[in-house]
């Protein structure tokens, strides 16, 4: 009886994790098949690759995942048939099996197979490493710095002259006439990461280090990705938006970005708010007195959809709160509860919405 | 003879006061009961480290939950991880050393007793001291607070400006303790190894559980030691103005990252090889067949402990380093799969042509050897560095390496336990709740681990506290945190029939599964003084040929 | 249910296996090297990046008598240990009461040269990149030192009573494969840190 348990546990075995294999490929495969087919809200697959390094990513891959699913198929189901084949039956106990030492030659057959597998591996790994990180940069290239902050982006377009917080605008690239855009990365804190996987794999953003990465996107949209390396309480929140544009498009945006603030002269007791309080330790708006380097740049705040680095969307209620109870939207994010009366709150709130 | 044994031990310690119990236990020298101090004080730590992870998940099971704040989640991640590795795998694994390797090389006890309960005491401060942080983390000024950097305490989010309090220094002293602990006890395997095998016992006569844990050991003497250093580097920058990561005056964020990759990738390795050992210890057992190819399970280990020390950078591949770098680190980080894969075969070999008895240690072992084959497939993936690019950082690294040590260091651990309780304890485990506990387990590990894949690819970083909705990762985090609870109570099970089989459990005897290694030759639980007489040997399986000696090993080593 | 407890086979001839104290103390050795090691590797790459301060070729001078000082006790203390095993107590105490006296000497000669660098030059470790490795690497040898003569004190205390005849010697010689292990360290850290590094 109890020989018999045994027999169908072993058979069990096998099945159970069989049928199980096949349930997380499926559900693997549904996932992939549903990534993607939302505009509004798009999901960051890796295997949905708009540019020209997460393709040469998804090709590799490819390659390595049919290799490891094969291995993966002979030695599990040599493992499934001795599992079932080998199984003691009833009647057993008194012989035991021939017993086997080992054998060199098949020693040696699964060490030299093995090794092969992994020559051609490491061949196809190492020309996709030198393509991507020792791509040449063309003199069409767009060059943006990338400065990580707990817990925001900071970015200047150095040869464009202008400075922006937490939403990317890149040119799209068409292939004949290649227009990449090359990034370096900078830290002013603690380690972060750069990572939007439809357009490459991730970069770190290391203080005292300079890395760069670069995107070439194929198609204009919205990407979305976020911080990939912890730094801190709000890791979570420091989200991606990377916008890509037509070049006219791209055009009108660095026109826009270059100009100071508009000066709106029904919003001056806002403005006096913004410039009295301590706004302006943190924070900078081109063509006033406010040059604070360590919060984001909010020259042109409204041209953005989202603030708090994607936390919460550009609204009026919600830039009211931010500045009231930053805690309510990003809990321990670095902006500090203003202390503002209602007034002046009501005041600073609209002078913001004009820095369009 | 061994009922007598422990007839007499029985009647001494009915009617003696606890406190004298305890007081014995306190101050043992003996290598079995300092394991089993070892492998208890893991087992509080599994389910408070499990504890810690099903909290993470009820937070992460929907998009923008609110069941704990940030501070609280990554207070949580930080001490799961530091828990777990630190305070769960190092012990119990240390645990099972410290009673076998004497018993399986013919010893009396190991080299050095006194040594081997200071390192135990050392581990066990160190456990208590990252646990006071709850209460003691933020000195006087607040209610409490744990360490929050993630367990490798990354710099500079260490520095003395990002982290301020005292938070990070629980991490930092009671790692550096229990690591001169671990220290320790590898110095006293080895010497136990050299010096103490019983006549006949030649090293290549050794059981593979004492071979891989010679390897471990040797390992740990050179794997930990830098993590150490890099501690107590931290703690020159913290307390002494020191500027070793210290990126304001030049230092490097990256050489931290080095130092503890250094320790972290041997670690893994350091964590996994004594489950090889079980693996290669009870599958022969209950496939009723010598291990397939003793010298090259030897010889494999010995080449995975070698190259994993060249690999660390793999987990590096994102911080900008040369594509040369990258290249050299992806090449090594696929021929450490070699060995290792050597070793799947060799257990499949063992296996093939066998009488297979699927008792509860052997469904263990197929469990792992199902699962550690997906999770170093998985690994090999993450080796390709570009694939790493994307992958790294994301919940696919954390379904990789979860799937390693639960899908297999747990399970093996479950066989071991299985397989020596009855030799620790003189009862049997129970075999129906062991059969429930494993297909309990293997069913929440399975919904939980495969599915973390998928928010992997679909673009979730890890150690988030919370995350966009409609990104496709709803259903699927929904999915992982009710196969937690599957796990939960599977657990349950488990620590139900540890406690109900130690008092009720059927007597064991000797040598209940009818196996081959010096253990079983002793009583169940082994006095003292583990054998009246020191044994001789003469093959690999010396039981082997006392219960077949028309057919001794030795004639065919 | 199996009652045979003792496995007997045939005898070897001979079955001898190392100490377990030298096997325990070269694991030691091994474990402390790689701590070493990181510190080396920390030193060298910041050789040259800080950004203020006293650099090493401005403060640094070479401590060769000191270093004569150290690298001479490992003689005395090996043949400390060889005039033990044969028995003879004076000498073994004699040398091992230099042994000490040199190490001491040369904890004295770090101490001096310490404070010479911090009030004449104002070198902490605080106070650039090289300050930190400097300290740390040369206080992290000068700590195993210290440990190193507290145990030989402990062994000279014992001698002096009497207590330390050819049957230590074993352990005595364990101890005495520590002081070379600091003195190794020493010259690597010499080399590192007032040769390479200047």
């Amino acid at each position: 009886m109890a020989k018999k348990l045994a027999v169908e546990w072993g058979a069990c075995i096998g099945r159970v994790t069989g049928v199980l294999v096949i349930v997380a490929g499926i559900l693997l495969a549904a996932a992939l098949c549903t990534a993607g087919q939302q505009p509004a809200n798009p999901v960051p697959s890796i295997f949905e690759p708009h540019s020209t390094p997460a393709d040469s990513i998804l090709r590799l891959s490819n390659f390595v995942l049919t290799i490891t699913v094969l291995i993966f198929g002979v030695v599990a189901t040599l493992l499934s048939y001795a599992t079932v084949k080998f199984r003691s039956k009833a009647g057993d106990a008194q012989h035991e099996p021939a017993q086997v030492y080992g054998s060199t030659q098949i020693e040696l057959a699964w060490t030299v197979i093995p090794i092969l597998i992994v020559v051609v591996l490491f061949l196809a790994t190492a020309r996709v490493i030198h393509a991507i990180q020792d791509a040449p940069k063309p003199v069409a290239a767009v060059e943006v710095t990338a400065i990580g902050h707990q817990f925001w982006w900071e970015y200047r377009y150095p040869a464009l002259g202008i400075v922006t917080a937490n939403e990317l605008h890149i040119p799209v690239s068409d292939p004949n006439h290649p227009t990449p855009t090359f990034l370096k990365l900078l830290s002013a804190d603690t380690d972060h990461s750069f990572w939007v996987p439809q357009l490459a794999g991730k970069t770190d953003l290391i203080p005292n280090r300079i890395n760069e990465t670069w995107v070439d996107p194929h198609r204009t949209g919205l990407f979305l990705g976020q911080c990939a390396q912890y730094c801190g309480t709000q890791h979570a929140k420091m989200l991606l938006r990377v916008s890509v544009e037509t070049p006219e498009a791209f055009q009108v945006w660095v026109n826009a970005q270059k100009q100071p603030a508009i000066q709106d002269e029904k919003e001056a007791a806002g403005k006096r708010v913004f410039e009295t309080t301590a706004c302006v330790n943190c924070h900078a708006v081109g063509g006033t007195n406010a040059t604070g380097r360590f919060g984001p740049d909010l020259t042109h705040l409204m041209s953005r959809s989202t603030i708090a680095a994607g936390a919460a969307e550009n609204t009026k209620e919600n830039l009211r709160l931010w500045i009231q109870n930053p805690d309510a939207i990003k809990p321990g994010s670095l902006m500090p509860a203003m202390q503002l009366t209602d007034a002046d709150l009501d005041a600073l709130v609209r002078y913001l919405e004009t820095l369009k | 003879m061994s009922s007598d044994a422990m007839a007499i031990q029985a009647a001494e310690s009915a009617g003696r006061p606890w406190v004298e119990t305890l007081h014995e236990w306190i101050t043992t020298v003996d290598h079995k009961r300092l394991g089993i101090l070892y492998i208890v004080f893991a087992l509080v730590f599994l389910v408070i480290g499990g504890v810690e992870a099903t909290l993470m998940r009820i937070q992460l099971m929907r998009p923008h939950n609110d069941f704990v704040s940030p501070q609280v989640f990554n207070r949580l991640f930080t001490m799961h991880g530091t828990t777990m590795i630190f305070f769960v795998a190092m012990p119990v694994l240390f645990g099972f050393a410290n009673y076998l390797v004497p018993l399986m090389i013919g010893a009396r006890d190991m080299a050095f007793p006194r040594l081997n309960a200071f390192s135990f005491w050392l581990t066990a401060f160190g456990g208590i001291l990252l646990y006071f942080s709850f209460v003691g983390g933020s000195g006087l000024y607040g209610a409490g607070n744990a360490p929050d950097v993630g367990w490798w305490a990354y710099a500079p989010l260490t520095a003395r400006a990002f982290s301020p309090g005292n938070s990070s220094d629980y991490w930092t002293i009671a790692v550096l303790v229990s690591g001169f602990g671990s220290i320790g006890t590898s110095i006293n395997i080895i010497a136990t190894i050299f010096s103490m095998r019983c006549p006949g016992m030649k090293l290549s006569r050794m059981p593979l559980l004492a071979w891989l844990n010679l390897v471990m050991s040797g390992m740990v003497l050179i794997a930990i030691t830098p993590l150490s250093a890099a501690q107590i580097m931290l703690l020159v920058d913290r307390y002494l103005g020191g500027h070793f990561f210290d990126t304001q005056a030049g230092g490097s964020a990256a050489i931290w990252m080095h130092f503890f990759w250094i320790f972290g990738h041997p670690e893994v390795y350091v964590l996994i090889i004594p489950c090889f050992a079980f693996m290669s210890e009870i599958i022969p057992v209950f496939s009723r067949k010598p291990i397939f190819g003793y010298p090259v399970m030897v010889g494999a280990t010995v080449c995975i402990g070698f190259v994993s020390m060249s690999v660390w950078a793999h987990h590096m591949f994102s911080i900008g380093m040369s594509s040369y770098s990258n290249a050299f680190f992806t090449l090594t980080s696929m021929v450490v799969g070699v060995p290792t894969g050597i070793k799947i075969f060799n257990w499949l070999g063992t296996m093939w042509g066998g009488k297979l008895i699927f008792k509860t240690p052997m469904l263990f072992c197929i469990g792992f050897l199902f699962q550690f084959l997906i999770a170093g497939l998985t690994g090999i993936m993450l080796a390709v560095s570009p694939f790493d690019w994307q992958l790294s950082g994301s919940y696919f690294v954390v379904a990789h390496f979860h799937y390693v040590i639960v899908g297999g260091i747990l399970f093996a651990l479950f066989a071991a336990f299985y397989y020596w309780f009855p030799k620790m304890t003189g009862r049997m485990l129970n075999e129906s709740l062991g059969k429930l506990h494993f297909w309990l387990f293997l069913i929440g590990f399975h919904m939980t681990f495969d599915v973390m894949h998928i928010p992997g690819i679909l673009g979730m970083p890890r150690r988030i506290y919370t995350y966009e909705p409609g990104r496709g990762w709803d259903t699927m985090n929904l999915i992982v945190t009710i196969g937690t609870f599957i796990q939960g109570i599977a657990i349950l099970v488990f620590v139900a029939n540890l406690i109900y089989s130690f008092f009720k459990g059927p007597k064991a005897g000797n040598d209940p599964w009818d196996a081959w290694t010096l253990e079983w030759s002793a009583s169940s639980p082994p006095p003292e003084y583990n054998f009246p007489a020191i044994p001789t040997v003469a093959s690999r399986r010396p039981l082997w040929d006392l219960k077949h000696p028309e057919d001794p090993d030795g004639r065919y080593e | 249910m199996s009652t045979i407890t003792t496995p007997i086979a045939q005898a070897p001839e001979a079955w001898s296996l190392p100490y377990r104290g030298k096997v325990a103390m070269a694991c030691l050795i091994i474990a402390e090297s790689a701590i070493f090691t990181i510190f080396v590797v920390a030193y060298l790459f910041y050789v040259g990046k800080s950004l203020t301060g006293p650099t090493p070729r401005e403060v640094l001078e070479t401590p060769i008598f000191y270093t004569i000082c150290l690298l001479s006790s490992s003689f005395t203390i090996h043949f400390a240990s060889r005039f033990l095993e044969r028995g003879n107590r004076a000498v073994f105490l004699g040398l091992w009461l230099l042994t000490i006296v040199l190490g001491g000497l040369f904890l004295f000669g770090t101490g001096q040269e310490w404070h010479r660098l911090i009030y004449e030059h104002g070198l902490t470790i605080s106070t650039n990149l090289f300050g930190t490795t400097y300290y740390s690497l040369v206080g992290l040898h000068a700590t195993h030192v210290t440990v190193g003569l507290l145990m030989l004190g402990i062994v000279l205390l014992f001698g002096l009573a009497g207590r330390v005849g050819p049957e230590q010697s074993a352990r005595v010689e364990v101890l005495s494969m520590y002081w070379h292990f600091v003195d190794a360290v020493w010259v690597v850290v010499f080399t590192v840190v007032y040769v390479v590094g200047r």
